[in-house]
């Protein structure tokens, strides 16, 4: 395994690495349906409403509940406002908290495994910190970030940034330690390999060592947790705003639009299925692309 | 290893009473009033002496010494009371919850019955239905197995429990009728039909339940276990003609196992946790039920208790992942 | 006292109704389920709504109220009047004289020891009693013999019912509660989940925060009584659930408090399973405005007190063009349907309290607004959309708990400001956060860091008084009292406050109606300090085949749970 690392000749630039990754990548058909499924969906989000300007939380009470129609093709919910506004604005939202807040727990989660798994000294230290914010309840901890942050947040930042700041904040605070245990259980396992010590043997500094061979190897749990956490960042924020801990009222969420049209499930079957699917296609997007970046990330496989 | 496991027994009392202090920080700290929920027609005079009847007054190191002494010295010696018909307790004050003016240890016991049935067994059946499908999923890698598997795991991680829980109802307890829509937690099993009926009640939630856990853990298996089987040994093993199976569910397995039981281990304190949503869904009416009310209610007595139960557990199951790791892979050491 | 002695002869009629049944426990089991699960059993130490409604199947008061808001003679032999000599002449002492044959459910006899029992343990300074309010005023209960009891006040009592009236102050027990005075309350778990009473039902298991087993009480008054064997009170889920558990499944009987979307209760109604009843009581969700100025730029300690005046509602036409912006009737058609009724009145019933002619804000009148704030000096000088004066934006912060209904008003209200040109910028809270009194957090209602805040509140039994009496320049929160106080306004007209005085001494019930109105008024449209929205009911879902259900909002819900009956 390690041969695949150091027979890669050091003449060769890492932008013709970079090409093999991408090259790979391309090959694995359902990462590219992922990054074509995914890349349509931040475009929608994104272009949509330059296309369908409709307010999204404009009231129309003329319009309440209306199936698809001519003005409204996705129809429009209890107070006439419009589904498709509120999707393409929902979905901004929630991918933008979702990547974010996901990066943010998964940047902290990695940190804080590969240290205390790498260096002994850290790990008592680090892995009682882990289980103290897993016993912390969660919600009154919310309540005091939000209570203690909001403001200052707000004044700094204006109230929109600043609250976006504080849920990215809050979600990723209080999500990384999965990630932590699992990628420090792996790298205790790694780093007592042949080829750790080898590369240690040779006198390679730590900070080399975690880059070049603790990290590649460590990437798969880390790309499920990934996926899996972008799932976990859009619910946790509407149940947040759900709380009135997370944006305005009348900012619409997919997480939100699929939580207050659960009542109207048996009326309204539309309203709960299109964001729930929206989550869902966005989720299973990124878990593909994560799975060929796996592979194409994967010397071994990427050699073949 | 045993001296590392006393080693990290000892270490944890520290651990514990740290987390104890900063959980009741957090929870003093927090926003929120026991008398939140009282009607708007009870003036702020008598608020203000019921507070005070609850022991508000008192200053935040005198209530966390209490409680210290309470958790620790007069809880114990009751349930050695209850278990020996001794009478160690005696008159000393237990923890009381500010909601039920009863004893926190109480309530607690009724409610771990039906948290077990559901929440326990749903973390069973997740278990066991993750393993061989992440096993499979990754053994056959792109098969249509692995890719239907994909699918389902990934709706059922990323569509939120209140949504599963309310389709299900609608389908299997409104228009079917096949089960109940409303968990009956004084139901006693005490033959064939009472048992039948008690499978029939935990139907759904143990489903909704199992299929959140299952996706999880079967993702993680999957991963783990195509990580491994990449790997020169798996080449080696099969090269020395080893036979398929135990190359992959003796070899493969046990080498793929360690973050899997990182997860699982985290998840089995969360057991007593409880499911909030489901249980709120179905009105199991379990310990996260108990939590959530407690947190809404800010019955701080009943939230401290719990939480640190459930640091405890999360202690002792950590500890027992750190064991694991050194049984799954000799090489890790710790000492 | 004409209109009363008129009401409790309509309440008498109603009692004296033939019983349906003929055999206590015939009907065998009957299943209830409300969405917010009962914690304790005994009213006085809770006043959460569940706790003291799933109390009032076992413990009772000496009076209750009925569906009209009449008052029953409950355990006593009739409704103490002046005209009758119950209260004196001076009204300072109240008599009750007790039904006699009472029986406690363990087989004792109910005397008037227990009543002032009641008193003791509710009055006991160190017990937190969550009903001291109704004891306001009490010198003293006596009982010369068994089947007697004398309430003395300390000055003039115009309403003398306070104590032991309505499901939250009912009796307790005396010999099962005799260890659990002041300090000891909370030690007494048994009495306090399993209380001894009188009423329909005795109490088999308690789970606290889940479910509670009853069964009919063996030594009730009225032999035949109750119809039903065993109850089932599930508690916990959420509204649909409950609602759905009743009209759709058909697995409950009874469900309290179904307010869902009027839509969605229509197609719950499909299943066929159910019916829904409802009725008006005092509830009124309403707009309060904040008179002072919560400007986050203020020091702590200055924001939202009487230092600084509201820079834009201190103008009386500012505050009339935001409720003249507001169509009532659309609000309450979509948040409430049947449930709920516009109003301008904070107190909309009963008849004789009720401002009739406070009608002028039903109807929406947009223009109107404009040119009010027009003439208020608030116009677009910059054509960005909103109003401005002297350089200031119409700027404001809306803020409510979290609620369903709530999002949705704010929603159509914030279209609806906007289009006058105002700026709103919308805030929801948790309910325990936004309704605790915590004086740490910045989110309280009572702190009222925001321009207007939208809620509901309502009085207990009929008479309001206190309840007007909260609008009081002295009764304002501020950072001096931790922010405790009823005046969430900061509402101050020194008018006002000499006419509170004026009800307090009032005994003649017309007068006390005339002052009430005014003092309504001066709070709506006199001054449009309060913006009043819906008057909301309560909505309670139960099976077709339950009979004898009459939904009360003056008492508990359950009140006449004995007379419940299966049709078969």
């Amino acid at each position: 395994m390690t041969d695949a690392v150091t027979a890669t000749p050091p003449s060769e630039s890492p932008s013709n690495q970079w090409r093999d990754v991408w090259r790979q990548f391309r090959s694995h058909r359902g990462a590219m349906l992922g990054l074509i499924v995914f890349a349509a969906i931040l475009g929608t989000v994104l272009l949509g409403p330059l296309i369908w300007s409709m307010d999204a939380t404009f009231v129309d009470m003329r319009a309440r509940n209306k199936g698809p129609m001519m003005g409204h093709p996705l129809g429009t919910d209890q107070l006439g406002r419009d589904m498709l506004a509120r999707l393409m604005a929902g979905g901004k939202v929630s991918i933008a908290v979702g990547l974010t807040a996901m990066s943010l727990s998964i940047f902290l989660g990695t940190l804080i495994g590969i240290s205390a798994g790498f260096f002994r000294r850290l790990d008592g230290i680090l892995m009682r910190l882990t289980d103290l914010f897993l016993a912390l309840p969660l919600l009154p901890l919310l309540l005091v970030m939000v209570m203690l942050f909001r403001e200052p947040l707000s004044k700094r930042f204006g109230p929109e940034t600043g609250i976006f700041i504080l849920i990215v904040g809050a979600i990723g605070v209080t999500s990384w330690m999965q990630t932590a245990r699992i990628v420090r259980g792996e790298v205790l396992a790694l780093k007592e390999r042949e080829f750790v010590l080898a590369a240690r043997s040779i006198g390679t500094s730590p900070f080399k060592m975690i880059l070049r061979h603790i990290l590649p190897n460590v990437l798969s749990p880390i790309m499920v947790s990934a996926t899996l956490g972008i799932a976990s960042a859009i619910i946790t924020e509407s149940a947040l705003s759900f709380l009135g801990l997370g944006f305005p009222p009348d900012f619409p969420t997919w997480g939100r639009l699929l939580f207050d049209a659960v009542d109207q499930i048996q009326l309204y079957p539309m309203r709960v299925i299109l964001p729930g699917i929206a989550i869902s296609l966005t989720v299973l997007s990124v878990n593909y692309i994560g799975d060929g970046l796996r592979d194409a990330l994967d010397p071994r496989i990427r050699g073949r | 290893m045993l001296t590392y496991t006393l080693r990290r027994l000892l270490i944890a009392i520290p651990t514990l009473l740290f987390i104890s202090l900063i959980i009741f920080l957090l929870l003093d700290l927090a926003p929120g009033d026991p008398m939140a929920q009282m009607p708007l027609t009870v003036p702020p005079e008598v608020k203000q002496k019921m507070r005070e009847a609850l022991g508000l007054g008192e200053p935040i190191h005198i209530r966390y010494a209490l409680w210290l002494k309470q958790f620790f010295i007069i809880e114990p010696m009751h349930i050695l009371d209850a278990m020996f018909g001794t009478n160690l307790g005696g008159d000393a004050q237990r923890i009381i919850s500010w909601q039920t003016r009863s004893p926190v240890a109480d309530i607690i016991a009724q409610r771990v019955p039906q948290t077990l049935w559901v929440v326990g067994l749903a973390y069973v059946v997740g278990v066991a239905i993750a393993l061989p499908i992440g096993i499979i999923s990754a053994y056959k890698q792109y098969s249509w197995f692995d890719q239907i598997g994909t699918f389902i795991s990934m709706i059922g991680f990323s569509v939120p429990t209140f949504f599963t829980g309310v389709v299900l109802i609608i389908i299997f307890a409104v228009n079917l009728q096949w089960f109940p829509s409303i968990y009956d937690t004084t139901h006693k099993v005490t033959g064939w039909d009472s048992f039948v009926f008690q499978l029939r009640q935990m139907a759904m939630p143990v489903m909704v339940l199992a299929l959140y856990n299952a996706s999880q853990i079967s993702r993680f298996m999957r991963a783990s276990m195509l990580d491994n089987l990449r790997q020169d040994y798996v080449r080696t093993a099969r090269a020395k003609g080893l036979r398929e199976r135990v190359v992959v569910l003796t070899h493969v397995l046990r080498n793929s196992m360690i973050p899997v039981v990182t997860v699982i281990a985290l998840g089995v304190p969360t057991i007593f946790g409880g499911a909030i949503i489901t249980e709120q869904v179905f009105k199991v009416n379990g310990l996260g039920q108990l939590l959530i009310t407690a947190i809404h209610a800010n019955d701080l007595p009943m939230v401290q208790t719990l939480t640190f139960i459930f640091a405890i557990l999360i202690v002792l199951f950590n500890l027992v992942a750190d064991i694991l790791y050194g049984i799954l892979d000799p090489r890790i050491r710790y000492d | 006292m004409k209109l009363m002695t008129l009401l409790l002869g309509a309440g008498a009629t109603l009692a004296l109704a033939p019983a349906a049944m003929a055999e206590r426990g015939a009907d065998g089991h009957v299943n209830v389920i409300y969405s917010q699960a009962p914690s304790i059993l005994n009213a006085y130490l809770s006043s959460g709504t569940k706790d003291i409604e799933a109390a009032s199947l076992v413990i009772e008061p000496l009076i209750r109220y009925d569906e009209t808001g009449a008052m029953l003679p409950w355990l006593v032999e009739e409704v103490p009047t002046v005209e009758n000599g119950g209260v004196s002449e001076d009204l300072t002492t109240i008599t009750y004289k007790i039904k006699p044959g009472l029986k406690w459910s363990d087989g004792t006899d109910f005397t008037a020891e227990d009543v002032v029992f009641t008193a003791e343990y509710c009055m006991h300074p160190e017990g937190g009693c969550a009903q001291l309010a109704k004891f306001e005023g009490v010198d003293s209960v006596t009982a010369p013999d068994p089947l007697t009891v004398v309430v003395t006040f300390v000055g003039p009592k115009p309403f003398p019912y306070g104590p032991f009236s309505g499901g939250q102050s009912p009796i307790i027990q005396k010999a099962q509660f005799a260890d659990c005075l002041g300090a000891r309350a909370p030690e007494c778990t048994d009495a306090n989940f399993m209380p001894i009473g009188t009423g329909g039902f005795k109490v088999d298991e308690f789970r606290p925060n889940d479910v509670i087993t009853l069964s009919a009480n063996p030594e009730y008054r009225d032999a035949a009584k109750p119809a039903f064997a065993t109850m089932t009170f599930k508690g916990g889920g959420d509204a649909a659930a409950a609602a759905r558990s009743v009209l759709e499944t058909g697995e409950f009987d009874y469900a309290w408090n179904t307010q869902l979307a009027p839509e969605v209760l229509e197609e719950m109604l499909k299943g066929g399973k159910g019916t829904l009843v409802n009725a008006f009581g005092t509830l009124v969700e309403r707009i309060e405005i904040n008179m002072t100025d919560p400007s986050p730029n203020l020091p702590e300690g200055e924001r939202s007190t009487a230092m600084h005046p509201h820079p834009i509602f201190s103008d009386i036409r500012v505050r009339t063009a935001m409720s003249k912006a507001i169509d009532r009737q659309l609000l309450s058609d979509i948040g409430y349907g049947e449930a709920g009724r516009p109003t301008c009145n904070l107190v909309p019933a009963p008849a004789m309290f009720a401002s009739t002619d406070n009608t002028g804000c039903i109807p929406q009148d947009m223009e109107g607004a404009k040119a009010l704030l027009d003439e208020a000096g608030w116009t677009d000088t910059d054509g960005d959309g909103i109003r401005d004066k002297d350089g200031m934006k119409f700027s404001i912060v809306y803020q409510t708990s979290v609620n369903a209904v709530r999002q949705d008003f704010q929603a159509i209200i914030k279209q609806w400001w906007e289009e006058l040109g105002v700026e709103v910028q919308l805030k929801s809270v948790d309910g325990s956060v936004f309704f605790g009194g915590d004086p740490g957090s910045p989110d309280t209602f009572q702190k009222f860091y925001a321009d207007v805040e939208m809620y509901a509140n309502n009085f207990d039994g009929t008479d309001p008084e206190s309840y007007l009496a909260m609008y009081t320049c002295d009764k304002a929160p501020k950072p001096e009292t931790q922010w405790q106080g009823e005046n969430i306004n900061r509402f101050c007209d020194p008018a006002y406050d000499a006419l509170v005085a004026e009800l307090g001494k009032t005994g003649e019930l017309e007068k006390r109606g005339e002052i009430a109105r005014k003092l309504n008024d001066m709070l709506t449209k006199e001054s449009m300090v309060i913006i009043p929205l819906v008057d909301r009911g309560r909505l309670s879902a139960h099976a077709n085949t339950l009979g004898g259900v009459v939904l009360n909002t003056w008492d508990s819900e359950l009140w006449n749970a004995a007379d419940w009956y299966r049709i078969k």
